[in-house]
């Protein structure tokens, strides 16, 4: 059975089948391991995703204080080979992606004609030939299509492939995340885990070494929770003996399962975008503080470079950080207003909306993302927030919000 | 409490793109284990329910009110719980306070119109009581029932759990 055949078994249900692949509700591989540890699901992207497995609050905390596993096997993954791969990716994505050197990742944005963000992704060159792209996973097919549409119009010796359903993604995230990787015996890094840096990453195996049947794995230094952590990119029919083998070996050092629920927390602390709240295919990467992303020195001519060059992002709403005392947080889709303005009166109108927000675990104040009109993104300025007919009064702060200790 | 509550309306700046968010489904989705168990330690609690997920049992005319074990299932780790001061009225369907998780955020419907007599001011410190005993210790308030009839208009125990496995077949 192929990996490919797996997906489709477990991801539509047999009573739909119509001829037509009609996708319900996926499962990852780790699928058992969640419901057994009877972790609370819910539909991201598409997916079934464990969103806590005991508590929200106490699974941020462990990633804080030592550290958390995920399951982020519903993020979708992309193979581009060839001689000409990098040069290819140069006129796919909004960053400089040619000159990369091998063993490093690079955060980078594919974007639309009008500039706007299609998708965040990681992208990292493996082998001299070889990139991966790691993307959203609701934005699997809208990444897929712009591959494919500037694979069929180009020229060039490279290939791009969907490998999404290949593999697994596991990611173990906290201040103890090396020493439990280290304790794995059957992990086995091409090159020890403390010479690998942030943003870099590199092969190896899992397995019992020598052994006929070792798995291959990618190990990057890489999250989303502000944190020092790893992500595991394993074949899909491994990843559960993974999945245990790194829980058991986590247990003394304080490892535990944590859902989604725990990962927004921990990613909206570290001030990091979500695409479809602070990064839509309407925001340009300028709104949202990610102008260098976009390599505009580079020469080639990527989708939405024109929009980007032409865009006046003087008078456009920016994404800022915003901070108030309290336990009441604005939720996203709130609207902001200028201080003193009482929402519903009369000539009120809202500067800004708040796009994630949260009461942080870890500051014990609530904490949001929010677009505002740019005169009111000033470090300090103070708003209102209509939080469900009463108006809250948080500051503009510089993001992050939290940036860990630990080195 | 309101379990449609505005996080199904989430819209952030595009309206046309949208992911599912956790917090989007997470008071849709349904979980069975908790309902069984429900039906099973509560089947003779003399328990009143509401459609909004709240509970309330009577003692002569004074009602003791909360939000069932299902509710704090869905919400999450509660975080901030704004109840009614004593000598509130309060009206029957009515919010009268509010109960916000990590994730969500949703309000508290009064079950029936009265006088609000108690709250429970431990809830306010200590937040997490109401995960761990939402139908013992997380009590929210006390009220002085203004008609014994509206209790009637109210789900029994397993009216309740019915209404609860046609909610879950709907998603």
């Amino acid at each position: 059975m192929t990996e490919g055949e797996f997906s489709l078994e477990h991801g539509a249900r047999a009573s739909e089948w119509t001829g037509e692949l009609v996708v319900t509700e996926r499962r990852t591989p780790l699928f058992p391991a969640h419901e057994s540890a009877g972790a609370v699901f819910t539909d991201f992207g598409g997916w079934q995703m464990p969103v806590r497995y005991t508590s929200d609050l106490d699974e941020h905390h462990a990633v804080r204080r030592a550290a958390g596993l995920f399951d982020i096997s519903h993020m979708s993954e992309f193979l581009i080979e060839g001689p000409d791969a990098g040069a290819f990716l140069d006129g796919v994505l909004a960053g400089l992606i040619s000159t990369m050197r091998v063993g490093k990742a690079k955060y980078s944005l594919l974007l639309n004609e009008r500039g706007g963000v299609v998708d965040d992704l990681i992208v990292y060159r493996t082998a001299e030939h070889t990139f991966l792209i790691i993307a959203n996973a609701g934005n699997r097919d809208a990444v897929a299509a712009a591959l494919a549409a500037a694979a069929a119009s180009g020229s060039g010796e490279r290939t791009v492939e969907d490998v999404s359903d290949t593999y697994a993604l596991i990611a173990v995230q906290g201040p103890e995340a090396q020493r439990i990787l280290e304790a794995v015996d059957t992990l086995v890094p091409d090159a020890p885990l403390s010479e690998l840096g942030y943003y870099a990453s590199l092969g190896g195996t899992f397995g019992v070494p020598g052994a006929f049947d070792v798995a291959p794995v990618l190990i990057a230094r890489t999250g989303y929770t502000g944190e020092d952590g790893f992500e595991i990119l394993i074949p899909a029919i491994d990843a559960l003996d993974l999945w245990y083998t790194v829980l058991e070996a986590g247990e003394p050092f304080g490892l535990v399962q944590a859902g989604l629920a725990a990962r927004d927390t921990l990613r909206l602390e570290a001030g990091m975008p979500l695409h479809g709240h602070e990064l839509t295919p309407e925001i340009l990467p300028a709104q949202a503080g990610l102008g260098r992303v976009v390599a505009l020195g580079k020469p080639d001519d990527f989708v939405g470079r024109a929009a980007v060059e032409a865009f006046d992002a003087a008078s456009a709403r920016v994404l800022v950080g915003l901070t108030a005392e309290g336990r009441r947080a604005a939720r996203a889709g709130a609207e902001i207003y200028a201080h003193g303005v009482e929402p519903g009166a009369d000539g009120a109108e809202a500067i800004g909306i708040v796009t994630s927000g949260v009461l942080s675990p870890t500051l014990g104040h609530p904490i949001a993302m929010a677009f505002v009109d740019p005169e009111y993104s000033e470090a300090g300025t103070a708003l209102g927030i209509d939080v469900r007919g009463r108006v809250l009064p948080p500051s503009v702060t510089p993001l992050p919000f939290y940036t860990r200790k630990h080195a | 409490m309101n379990l449609s509550i505005r996080l199904l309306h989430l819209h952030v700046l595009s309206s046309k793109f949208s992911i599912h968010l956790p917090e989007m489904s997470f008071l849709s989705r349904l979980i069975p284990a908790a309902t069984a168990r429900t039906a099973v330690r509560f089947a003779s609690s003399g328990r009143y329910y509401t459609k909004k997920h709240e509970w309330i049992t009577v003692d002569k005319s004074v009602g003791t009110v909360g939000i069932t074990d299902f509710a704090t299932e869905q919400l999450g780790d509660v975080v901030f719980i704004e109840l009614p001061e004593a000598g509130a009225e309060i009206e029957k369907g009515e919010s009268t306070g509010a109960v916000e998780s990590v994730k969500a955020a949703s309000d508290i419907y009064a079950p029936v119109s009265g006088k609000v007599l108690e709250k429970n001011t431990k809830l306010e410190d200590e937040p997490g009581i109401i995960n761990k005993s939402p139908l013992e210790k997380g009590w929210l308030y006390k009220v002085e029932i203004k008609s014994v009839d509206q209790l009637k208009e109210l789900l029994s125990e397993e009216q309740y759990n019915t209404f609860k496995e046609e909610e879950e077949a709907a998603h």
